[in-house]
């Protein structure tokens, strides 16, 4: 089978164009059916590095500190990201906790892990033991990441309470927004970019 | 008007996972794989378009029950219990003054997925039977379904937290009823519809219609 590093294939339509040689951030679009072809990096390795140990840190920041109270007199529960999503794992409704966990706490901290993973080795311009699962996994977890989802449904509970509890947001919550906005570079961006980087 | 060449044309395939180009033989009944990433080459998917319509149906029968059941049961201390549904729970936002939050919840949890169901029959039924117009649009929408559905997910992840705070045993307590699951389950199920569609096909048979 020949390879053809020097094409590009739009996803979205099939159709065939040369690599075109981008500068950091720009975007190239497909002519035909204006997807996005190819997006350079705005990064280098030293970035993705910084920003995927960030993320580990907001991740067990957002684990570690309440991300919402609420309070019924003389009662107050505080519940972090893990707490919040997982309490009901152990109870008769467990099936209900699954997809909650997965999307929140599951998928992201895979993303986090692999990527750093990967980029340790991709230092060394080396592929790391399973690279290529790793690479493949990064692709299959991307659309069953659901941070943002996750906060915006932080912000709706905490409003639907509003009425009949004492509701308070916790520090938690703001490492959550930093770690969607962090995320937003690293998980959903496209680390198609390592391949070529450790070839 | 000259018609930009398409890998499948060329013989090529760009591997779905690490965007390599691979000349790949084009017999159906042979598999390749990238010789980069091991991920099977597809120059299109497998069995067209029978996956997507079969995660497409088993998403709207979930769909049914997702609706006509109670998501949770709400109890609180001088208030009479209360099974809200997901359209229900909108009802209860917006009476309570709380409008933008109650359009945010309707679109998320109402909007999108009857769009969805929608839109997804549509392109896949014009790729079968009427490809040959307004590709470009077609090939928005689906751009547009592959961004937006899994903001559906919103109400799992809100019932899952009501349920997980409020637990004051006598005072006030939140119970996930069977519609959640019945929900969570349809929104993925969507969501595997939507990918299962492979969008290249919009544009198959180009040629024939322009000239």
């Amino acid at each position: 089978m020949r390879t053809h590093p020097s094409l590009i294939v739009c996803p979205h339509c099939d159709a065939v164009y040369r690599r075109p040689a981008l500068a950091a951030g720009q975007v190239a679009r497909c002519g035909e059916c204006d997807a996005v072809l190819h997006r350079a990096a705005r990064l280098d390795m030293n970035g993705w590095t910084a920003l995927t140990v960030a993320a580990a840190i907001l991740f067990v920041l957002a684990n570690a500190f309440p991300v919402i109270s609420v309070g019924m007199q003389p009662f107050r529960n505080d519940a972090t990201l893990w707490q919040a999503t997982a309490s009901l794992v152990h109870g008769a409704w467990a099936p209900l906790a699954l997809p909650g966990v997965a999307v929140a706490i599951v998928a992201p901290s895979v993303q986090i892990a692999l990527l750093g993973w990967v980029l340790l080795f991709a230092w060394h311009g080396r592929r790391a033991p399973g690279f290529r699962l790793a690479m493949k996994a990064l692709d299959w977890l991307r659309p069953w990441s659901m941070l943002d989802v996750a906060l915006l449904g932080v912000a709706v509970a905490a409003i639907k309470l509003a009425g009949m509890a004492e509701v308070a947001i916790g520090p938690g919550l703001w490492a959550m927004a930093a770690l969607i906005g962090v995320t937003a570079v690293t998980a959903k961006g496209d680390p198609r970019w390592l391949w070529e980087a450790t070839e | 008007m000259t018609v930009r060449p398409r890998a499948q044309h060329l013989g090529m395939v760009g591997c779905r996972v690490c965007g390599l180009v691979v000349s790949a033989p084009l017999q159906s009944d042979q598999r390749s794989f990238c010789p980069r990433c091991r991920s099977e080459l597809q120059p299109r998917f497998a069995g067209g378009s029978a996956r997507a319509w079969a995660f497409w149906l088993a998403a709207l029968i979930f769909y049914v029950p997702a609706n006509l059941l109670p998501v949770m049961d709400i109890r609180v201390l001088g208030g009479a219990e209360h099974a809200a549904t997901i359209l229900g729970g909108v009802v209860d936002l917006w009476r309570d003054g709380s409008y933008g939050v109650a359009l945010v919840v309707f679109v998320a949890s109402v909007l999108i997925p009857t769009v969805k169901y929608l839109a997804l029959a549509f392109l896949l039924l014009t790729v079968r039977h009427a490809n040959g117009w307004a590709r470009r649009a077609r090939a928005r929408l689906y751009r547009w379904l592959e961004a937006v559905g899994y903001w559906s997910m919103l109400d799992v992840v809100v019932v899952g937290l009501l349920v997980s705070l409020v637990q004051f045993q006598a005072l006030g307590e939140i119970q996930p009823r069977a519609g959640i699951l019945f929900f969570g389950m349809s929104v993925v199920l969507t969501m595997l519809a939507t990918q299962s569609f492979d969008a290249r096909l919009i544009w198959d048979g180009e040629g024939d219609d322009t000239v």
